[in-house]
């Protein structure tokens, strides 16, 4: 395939927000003029050279971008030898790739004129990110997260309500992420007027999974340059964690026309898919309609949602964006899965090798990093989108790792 | 008091036509049927919600009956769904009753055809990734040979119903879409195009609850589809508008029938059933919220 072709094959989606057969907009009529209304601003602001011009100022100035591209010698090492080069969106404000996203549709929700920010949270980091836009901007700010994630991501709720944000513990369905965007969606349809609806991922109805994709792809464009300043050439495989799948669209996108270059998303696995207990939606799911799209997810014969787990709040969701249904089904990017445990050794692994500590989220790419790496031999290349830092994580880390005193681990 | 004692399938001659004089199935008289008989009555048609499998299946079958016998003409069944993110905590609470008590999509069905066999035509309201799931033309045969006269689809809008309304032709069932107090009469005018028996008016911008009054949008939004409708060419079919969301009361049904010609109570209903000490408890104050309800459509014309 030559670049142009792979340009215009993936030059999705559609003008109704369908990549191939996934994507669209399954949502209540109560929305639809809002999201009319987005997609228009959107694609306006996306041609206003004022509007890019704030948007890169506040990325470069105010997130700290461009981030580094940091090679891993010593973890390299454990992964056959391979070249491993991390991309740190962990060094952005806010400690995570979910700010780059944020601050696009912050500026889009002043420019609608609209005073009221919503969102939803997994781990905490999407909710950070837009509690710290809204404080920015001066723009109220309410963030849903599952009861469940409140708990093990404490630091993180204390973080959002010390930017003034309100965080609404949601207590229905499996508590957890899932049911953070049912309650936002809800809390949306009858705020819409004055409220914009800040979705954390490339998911939801069309236009949010090509909007924040875009406002992602950043990462990519930088990674491709910084890489080939730092070898001369193109990578062997680039490599992400793939919950919504927002910082692993954010690093493909601007691969996608390489064809040489391998992608791979690493779903969470749980504590393996064979188990049942896991989030791993394009290994182990099917097709249908979640959240406003049509894409992959885990659900029973009755089409009902199951429940998911993981050790990673932000990879513990039963769907996944529209467009990794669709590269998924073209074979362009290949998706797999890793387990708790794998996960969690990977994070231990980085910590002692590098001096960095990962989100958990992100210690699932690096798991995968490992196995791609073993498996390409050591002259390849591997990127790994680390899409965020993971100090929120060291109460679920100490715990796994048995490093709490008793006392302080008591009471969970 | 509205005939629906009488025997299934003799029971209205006129709306036989309206579907196309298909089969004799129970409640062939489609919703459009239903809705006309109200109106030659001189009052608004009153529509019930109510969740199959809650407060089990056989009690939301016995519940749905009584709501028939005390005056509803049209029943809509809801499919218990995980993720029920247009509705607020009353039929949430419910919805989840049901499937904690492991409602599957047959008892679905099983509950449409106990309903429809009283002669009130009986929908299925329900989010689409079940029906999806389940196979949309296997969806529509078998809701269609349980005697259900049609679907609701809240989360369905008309640009991705193309398969389902396919199904809907080939099983001659009725297809309710939903307009908003937001949708620009482009919108409207495209959903009513595709709808049929009626189109569901939701009153005010939330999830599903009842409020304590009814959005002042509402009958604005109502006059808006009318107008819409009536700008319709010639020959295309009489399309009536119910409207639902927030309509808890006998007042508040009297003061909607005076614009709209259906009037949709869901969690009103749950709120009794929810509160409601014993199932015969919930049998009687269902009974009598109908009773109320039916009392307020009349008066409001």
């Amino acid at each position: 395939m030559t670049i142009d072709a792979a340009r215009r094959d993936f030059a999705v989606p559609s003008e109704s927000g369908h990549f191939g057969r996934f994507g669209g907009r399954f949502a209540p009529e109560a929305l639809m003029a809002a999201l009319d209304e987005l997609t228009v601003e959107y694609a306006t602001a996306k041609g206003d050279p004022k509007f890019q011009a704030e948007l890169t100022d506040l990325l470069e100035n105010y997130a700290g971008r461009p981030s580094p591209l940091t090679e891993a010698k010593r973890f390299g090492e454990h992964a056959g030898g391979v070249r491993i080069l991390l991309k740190r969106e962990d060094l952005n404000h806010t400690g995570s790739h979910k700010i780059n996203n944020v601050l696009g549709q912050a500026l889009l929700t002043r420019r609608m004129g609209k005073k009221r920010i919503i969102a939803e949270t997994g781990a905490g980091q999407h909710g950070v990110a837009t509690a710290t836009a809204a404080a920015l901007l001066g723009l109220e700010c309410v963030v849903y997260m599952g009861e469940e994630d409140t708990v093990r991501q404490a630091l993180n709720v204390a973080r959002m309500r010390m930017l003034g944000a309100e965080v609404v513990s949601v207590k229905t369905g499996s508590r957890t992420l899932k049911d953070a965007c049912n309650e936002a969606f809800r809390n949306w349809v009858s705020t819409v007027d004055g409220t914009h609806y800040c979705i954390g991922s490339t998911m939801g109805p069309h236009p949010f999974p090509m909007m924040v994709r875009d406002f992602q792809r950043i990462i990519g464009v930088e990674t491709r340059r910084q890489v080939i300043d730092l070898t001369g050439s193109l990578p062997d495989a680039v490599v992400a964690c793939v919950g919504g799948g927002s910082n692993a669209m954010g690093i493909f996108h601007a691969f996608i026309p390489d064809t040489d270059v391998k992608l791979y998303g690493f779903e969470a696995g749980g504590d393996g898919v064979g188990t049942g207990k896991h989030a791993a939606t394009l290994v182990g799911g099917s097709v249908g309609v979640i959240h406003g799209m049509r894409t992959y997810l885990l659900q029973d014969e009755d089409g009902q949602t199951m429940e998911t787990h993981s050790v990673s709040a932000g990879l513990d969701y039963p769907g996944v964006g529209p467009e990794h249904s669709w590269l998924h089904d073209t074979g362009r990017a290949v998706y797999r899965e890793i387990n708790d445990a794998e996960a969690m050794d990977a994070f231990s692994l980085l910590c002692r090798t590098e001096g960095i500590i990962p989100a958990i989220e992100s210690a699932h790419a690096l798991a995968g990093a490992l196995k791609v790496g073993r498996e390409l031999g050591a002259d390849a290349t591997v990127v790994v989108n680390l899409s965020g830092r993971g100090d929120k994580d060291m109460h679920t880390a100490a715990q796994w790792f048995g490093l709490m005193d008793e006392e302080a681990g008591a009471g969970r | 008091m509205s005939g629906h004692e009488e025997p299934a399938g003799g029971r209205d001659g006129r709306a036989e036509t309206v579907s196309g004089g298909l089969g004799a199935g129970p409640a062939r008289g489609g919703v459009a049927g239903a809705y006309e008989k109200a109106g030659a009555e001189g009052r608004a048609a009153l529509v019930g919600y109510l969740p199959a499998g809650f407060p089990s299946v056989q009690g939301a079958i016995d519940v749905a009956t009584e709501m028939v016998r005390a005056g509803c003409d049209v029943i809509e069944i809801g499919l218990p769904y995980s993720d029920p993110l247009m509705d607020g905590p009353t039929i949430q609470d419910a919805v989840h009753q049901a499937l904690v008590g492991g409602v599957r999509i047959s008892d679905v069905f099983r509950t449409v055809e106990a309903v429809a066999a009283t002669g009130a035509p009986t929908l299925v309201m329900t989010y689409w990734n079940p029906v999806d799931r389940y196979g949309v033309d296997a969806f529509a045969r078998d809701l269609r040979s349980a005697g259900g006269a049609g679907l609701i689809t809240p989360d369905l809008a008309p640009e991705e119903a193309g398969d389902w309304l396919e199904a809907a032709e080939t099983h001659d069932l009725d297809r309710i879409f939903l307009v908003a107090l937001s949708s620009t009469d482009e919108r409207i005018q495209k959903i009513t195009g595709v709808c049929r028996g009626f189109v569901y008016a939701a009153s005010l911008m939330g999830v599903t609850g009842a409020r304590s009054v009814v959005d002042t949008g509402a009958a604005r939004l109502v006059e808006r589809t009318r107008k819409v409708i009536s700008d319709r060419p010639p020959g295309a079919p009489r399309l009536p508008i119910g409207l639902g969301l927030g309509v808890g009361t006998g007042d508040q049904a009297a003061e909607v029938a005076g614009f709209a010609d259906g009037v949709i109570v869901g969690s009103a209903f749950i709120r009794r059933l929810l509160d409601a000490p014993s199932e015969q408890a919930g049998l009687d104050a269902v009974r009598e919220l109908t009773a109320e309800l039916a009392e307020g459509v009349r008066r409001g014309r």
